[in-house]
């Protein structure tokens, strides 16, 4: 299968590795063979994205002519250039011997995909901490039953809730809009509240009583004391749900059929469609794709500890 | 929504009320600000559509006119009765994909977790392995398509070296949805191996240094001692990829659907339930009978986890 084929690829180039470590006595011959496995499998899981990088800084016609070396054949920017508008036609036809065929506005989806992911992650995070924080530590009737409902939430399929949800936009005329993209998921996801709830359960009280006694509201209490102390998961679950925003695909394909309104993922997968079987732009499309990957790879980058971490913290408690 | 399914046998544990500042802490008249924004996307955006969608499986609801008339069970005995050749083949489909996921994430993952256990907590190697996780579905699918592409793909180069001729992952019938189940390892086993790892941070040393004591192998502790305290983990690990591999829509979606081919192919083997259902809805507009199928799936969803959390004890660990 494809997983064990790439498996092989990377195993020759690390018998080196595994020749230099059984040499060593004092490794166990297990623990080096572990070792090598995890080296193969983190070599799998980052070929994809240099090899990605690796096409589109190639030129399409040295491709064509099936070069498969390790790095860029016959190298250009010129990809990258075409994918962010930064190419003449001329250059284009110059470098490929052909028009810039099935193209489409990288930068417009790029501004779609930033502008709904921003905003869903700004709603969700603060309602979702909001109601978080009632179901944690205010009391009133019913709030259990009501938080079990909202956890049930969870067990439905997004495509049951998405056939009303898009007779809703229909009705609401918000087809092809920002508001038609971003409104289901702006106010709360029952994960969202889920993991803040278990994080709020955790502050002390008498931090909040200090506050309540010297007479400061709920609100007060909330976004001065609670919300502070909350920085990390309020960070941890924004990053997740920035990415989960990301990536939402099927959605945005069936509300933003307007190229104007596509994100990235729904304008790269009609890019994809729209390609000639015969001779697909690869180049292009490698660039395309790693360049829409590329804010989530940032981001990772920048907090990856803290995504990280939380996936002991969401996955077990 | 996947890593979410998680916490719901966990989630109720009530905390002991606040009772000396009732009068702040206290009644709907505090708590309905905080709630008020949630309450309103819940109810528009979940339960309202989760009641609606029952009710449209009985119309024959048509999305370019926007309206339907009711039709009784007309949409259910056609989904089991004429149609019901085309949904049995897309529930196989998804079951196939769903058996050879299972089976390749948890046998990668767990081999990856115990090694990590066993050599390294790095953090790097943990965020590299989570890397394919946080890229989209639609990315990850345009990644490998080209990789595994029938003319220029760079595995079948390799695999030709070996004198194995060209694999047309995408376009034979037979190899198409153990292909896609495969890009979806890939991207899924790095983030399974994680929460199997912090499941294995949970297991005393001791017990392995007891096991090493009476003489016990890797493989002996492996099997007596790993295996039987993970498993509540390994219950939710399970749960989470059947849940998902039932719903797989975007990469069959774009790793079928490119170059003018239509999605769900080559002839249909690998339309998955997800796909047919978009189809009826969208290609067909014909919402009615989308949503009694998206029913059906809902029910076997429900069973499939109540079972599977039935079956392994999920809640009770070994370690008493």
């Amino acid at each position: 299968m494809t997983v064990t084929t790439a498996d092989q690829i990377e195993a020759e180039s690390f018998s080196e590795v595994s020749g230099r470590l059984e040499k060593n006595r004092k490794l166990s011959v297990g623990r080096a063979m572990a070792w090598i496995v995890l080296a193969i499998m983190l070599i799998i899981t980052l070929f994809p994205l240099w090899w990605a990088l690796r096409t589109g800084l190639s030129n399409n016609g040295a491709l064509f002519a099936g070069d498969q070396s390790l790095g860029p054949a016959e190298f250009t920017t010129l990809n990258f250039e075409r994918v962010l508008g930064q190419a003449t036609e001329a250059e284009i036809f110059e470098a490929t011997g052909r028009p810039n065929s099935g193209s489409f506005d990288f930068l417009q989806s790029l501004k779609v995909s930033l502008i709904v992911a921003t905003v869903i992650t700004a709603g969700q995070v603060l309602f979702s901490a909001m109601a978080a924080y009632a179901f944690a530590r205010l009391t009133f009737k019913g709030r259990d039953k009501l938080f079990f409902l909202f956890l049930s939430g969870l067990m439905i399929p997004p495509i049951f809730i998405l056939i009303p949800n898009l007779i809703l936009m229909r009705e609401l005329d918000w087809f092809n809009s920002y508001q038609g993209l971003i409104a289901p998921f702006f106010f709360m996801t029952p994960f969202a509240v889920f993991f803040l709830r278990q994080f709020f359960l955790g502050i002390s009280k008498e931090v909040e009583e200090a506050a309540l006694l010297d007479g400061a509201g709920n609100f007060r209490t909330f976004f001065g004391i609670i919300v502070p102390m909350s920085a990390a998961p309020i960070a941890t679950i924004s990053i997740l749900t920035f990415v989960t925003a990301w990536n939402e695909y099927l959605w945005p394909l069936t509300v933003g059929r307007d190229p104007d309104r596509q994100p990235l993922t729904v304008a790269l997968g009609n890019f994809t469609a729209q390609q000639p079987g015969t001779s697909p732009d690869w180049s292009g499309l490698m660039s395309a794709t790693l360049l829409a990957a590329l804010p989530i790879l940032l981001i990772f980058f920048v907090f990856g500890r803290k995504v990280v971490d939380s996936i002991g913290f969401s996955g077990i408690k | 929504m996947t890593n979410a399914i998680l916490e719901i046998p966990e989630a109720r544990a009530p905390d002991v009320p606040v009772r000396r500042k009732k009068e702040l802490r206290g009644g709907w008249s505090a708590a309905i600000w905080f709630l008020l924004p949630a309450m309103l996307g819940f109810g528009l955006f979940i339960l309202y559509p989760a009641l609606r969608g029952v009710y449209l499986s009985f119309t024959d609801w048509n999305l370019i006119a926007n309206e339907g008339e009711w039709v009784g069970t007309d949409n259910y005995e056609r989904l089991f009765g004429s149609d019901w050749n085309n949904v049995k083949h897309s529930l196989w489909v998804t079951f196939k994909y769903t058996m050879i996921n299972i089976v390749s994430q948890t046998f990668f993952a767990i081999m990856l977790a115990v090694m990590m256990d066993r050599l390294t907590k790095s953090v790097f190697v943990r965020g590299v392995l989570l890397v394919p996780w946080l890229i989209p579905n639609v990315i990850v699918a345009l990644l490998w398509v080209w990789m595994l592409d029938a003319n220029l793909g760079v595995v079948n180069e390799f695999i030709g070296w070996f004198g194995i001729e060209p694999v047309r992952f995408f376009t034979d019938t037979g190899k198409v949805i153990p292909t896609i189940a495969g890009i979806n390892t890939w991207r899924h086993m790095g983030y399974t191996a994680l929460l199997i790892f912090a499941g294995l941070q949970t297991i005393p040393k001791g017990l392995y240094e007891a096991g090493a004591l009476d003489g016990a192998t890797e493989g002996q502790m492996f099997r007596n001692i790993t295996l039987p305290l993970l498993r509540p983990i390994l219950a939710l690990v399970l749960v989470i990829t059947v849940v998902g591999s039932l719903q797989v829509f975007d990469t069959v979606q774009v790793a079928t659907g490119g170059f003018g081919n239509r999605p769900g192919g080559p002839v249909n083997a690998s339309r998955v339930i997800y796909l047919y259902i978009y189809e009826n809805a969208i290609l067909f507009n014909d919402l009615g009978y989308a949503a009694a199928i998206s029913i059906l799936l809902v029910a076997i969803l429900l069973l499939v986890t109540f079972l599977q959390l039935r079956l392994l004890r999920a809640g009770e660990s070994d370690l008493a």
